[in-house]
């Protein structure tokens, strides 16, 4: 276990009384649950749980029918997803959305996008401080590309990577912001072993070395139960339950979820 | 059989027998095709960074054009009309974004194009209002050094004709072609429109605001807008019936790919070179105007057979 030199602090994101309607179909219903300094959340749940659609709250595509997101202590009903990346939320998403005509180097700069400071006007034209900026922020983007070691690929357009390197890139990409509250949508969906081995190992590091915490979906049960501090599971959008991969792993209700027992 | 004739043979000889004017209409071709490119470019710019077909384009071009030739004929200097025209078309955007755009995000792209075509017709009536509908303006080409000769280019005994304005025309395409070529890979912000035309919700992730982007890309739009208008104001003169023009973007685009720069240029030069020499050569065989639905006719084949155009991004349907 890797919890044991960890400080895991106060909550750093509280989900409170969350509902989220499509029309008829209830996504959400009254979820809460916070996620602390620098621990390792995962979300698991059945297809179609709603863990997406919680993601998509906490990061602004989404804004919640009821209750409310409280961030760093403060309160939000509705935030534009720009927004949010600029008080330290970085994502990676479920269907890889990386800039594909660009490059691993250029996906990895946009991540850089929050950090920059020269106005439009100065980048555009591209002189002087804005340059400098450029440059400062071109290290800090090979410093992210040495940390996943991908350094043979910083040339390539990533629409041409096999589909473990873009998944890397992508968690590339929402490291290059250096954010306080990491997003994983099933990091390593659609991955063989060895990728995955590497994916575990990158978000422990990143977890570890640079104290980011992180909420993750994900499928695979064994990686659930390594990596994550706790676990919370939805079921058609209500939270059944939150706790410890151990304690989780025990729970009646979440075993019937998953082995599909009738609904008394 | 004589027709078979003339539309095989007879072509061919007469290329053969007058290579020098083969020329000439290829070169011509070449010219009209810059300016084809010139406003499907414009069109090319809008729709990769917000997936939007902004049906307006033509109309914005000729506003540009008419505030700067109203601003000149009104007694001020040249650069000043330039000035003033950029501005207003950066208001223009501005204002679009602002009343047009922003309401309609997460919008089906249907939608948005509907809302396009109400602002094509809401900016006509609207320089109708401000610069007059009736009068036609003429573009100050002295005032611009835009030369109205043709030069004269010895050949194999005989001479090749080119228009000076067509020259110009070539040039600026080519300079501005280059310009935004260097915006959209070398500056922070051209990243961020890139990344903005790949993927909205991944740009949004990492805070990219869309709004201001949005803006940009519509200011530069509207300011190859300005470029277009002055080109093709310079070879009529100035009045709304030069939105019909914009008509001939739609072929291009289809030919290039609605995504693709160099795609734009590629299939302005097909478009424009095709239309001639297929009057010159083939006009009497097959009944004469050919120029008037070549362009379409070989878009139709292109929706046939490549779809997404010479350059532009593959379809593939997960299934």
């Amino acid at each position: 276990m890797v919890t044991d030199h960890k400080q895991i602090g106060e909550a750093l994101l509280q989900v409170n009384n969350v509902s989220l309607s499509f029309g008829a179909v209830q996504a959400l219903s009254d979820v809460s649950f916070e996620v602390r300094e620098h621990e390792i959340l995962a979300i698991i749940g059945p297809n179609g749980a709603g863990k997406s659609s919680m993601l998509n709250v906490i990061n602004g595509f989404y804004t919640a029918n009821e209750g409310s997101i409280v961030y760093k202590g403060i309160s939000r009903a509705k935030m534009e997803p720009a927004d949010v990346a600029r008080n330290g939320v970085s994502r990676t998403f479920q269907n890889i959305a990386l800039f594909r005509g660009m490059t691993t180097l250029d996906n990895i700069m946009t991540g850089r996008n929050t950090k920059m400071h020269r106005n439009f006007i100065w980048q555009a034209i591209y002189i002087g401080p804005a340059r400098n900026e450029e440059l400062e922020h071109r290290r800090k983007a090979e410093e992210i590309i040495d940390f996943l070691e991908i350094q043979a690929i910083r040339k390539t357009p990533v629409g041409r990577l096999p589909y473990g390197l873009q998944k890397r890139v992508e968690l590339g990409r929402a490291l290059a912001a250096e954010p306080e509250l990491l997003l994983l949508d099933e990091p390593m969906a659609g991955m063989n072993t060895e990728e995955k081995e590497d994916m575990c190992r990158f978000i422990l590091d990143v977890n570890e070395e640079f104290g980011t915490t992180i909420a993750l979906i994900e499928h695979d049960m064994g990686v659930v139960m390594d990596i994550s501090d706790r676990v919370v599971v939805l079921d058609y959008g209500r939270k059944i339950a939150d706790g410890s991969p151990d304690e989780v792993r025990g729970n009646q209700s979440v075993i019937d979820a998953y082995l599909g027992v009738s609904r008394e | 059989m004589d027709f078979l004739y003339s539309v095989t043979a007879d072509p061919v000889l007469q290329i053969v027998e007058d290579p020098v004017f083969f020329l000439q209409i290829i070169l011509e071709g070449l010219m009209a095709g810059v300016m084809y490119s010139l406003v499907a470019l414009g069109f090319c710019l809008i729709y990769k960074a917000s997936g939007v077909f902004n049906f307006a384009q033509g109309v914005m071009m000729v506003l540009a054009v008419m505030c700067m030739v109203t601003v000149y004929d009104a007694g001020f200097g040249i650069l000043l009309a330039l000035l003033v025209a950029m501005v207003f078309m950066v208001g223009l955007s501005f204002a679009i974004e602002r009343v047009v755009l922003r309401p309609m995000v997460n919008q089906p792209q249907i939608i948005l194009f509907m809302a396009t075509i109400g602002l094509a017709f809401f900016l006509e009536g609207f320089g109708e209002f401000i610069f007059g509908g009736s009068s036609q303006k003429i573009v100050p080409t002295e005032a611009l050094h835009i030369g109205r000769d043709a030069l004269l280019i010895p050949m194999f005994g005989s001479e090749i004709r080119l228009q000076q304005l067509d020259l110009t025309a070539g040039v600026c395409a080519a300079l501005l072609v280059a310009t935004l070529a260097l915006f959209f890979q070398k500056t922070t912000v051209g990243r961020a429109l890139r990344a903005v035309a790949d993927d909205h919700q991944a740009a949004l992730s990492v805070g990219i605001p869309l709004r201001s982007m949005w803006v940009i890309v519509w200011s530069v739009a509207g300011l190859v807008a300005l470029v277009t208008g002055i080109m093709w104001g310079a070879s009529s003169s100035v009045d709304f019936s030069l939105v019909l023009i914009a008509m001939k973007a739609f072929p291009v685009l289809i030919l290039g790919g609605f995504t693709s720069v160099p795609g734009v240029i590629v299939g302005g030069l097909i478009i424009g070179v095709g239309e001639k020499v297929a009057e010159l050569y083939w006009g009497d065989a097959l009944g004469g105007s050919i120029e008037e639905w070549f362009a379409y006719v070989l878009a139709l084949v292109f929706l046939m057979f490549r779809p997404q155009g010479l350059f532009g991004e593959k379809i593939i349907e997960r299934v």
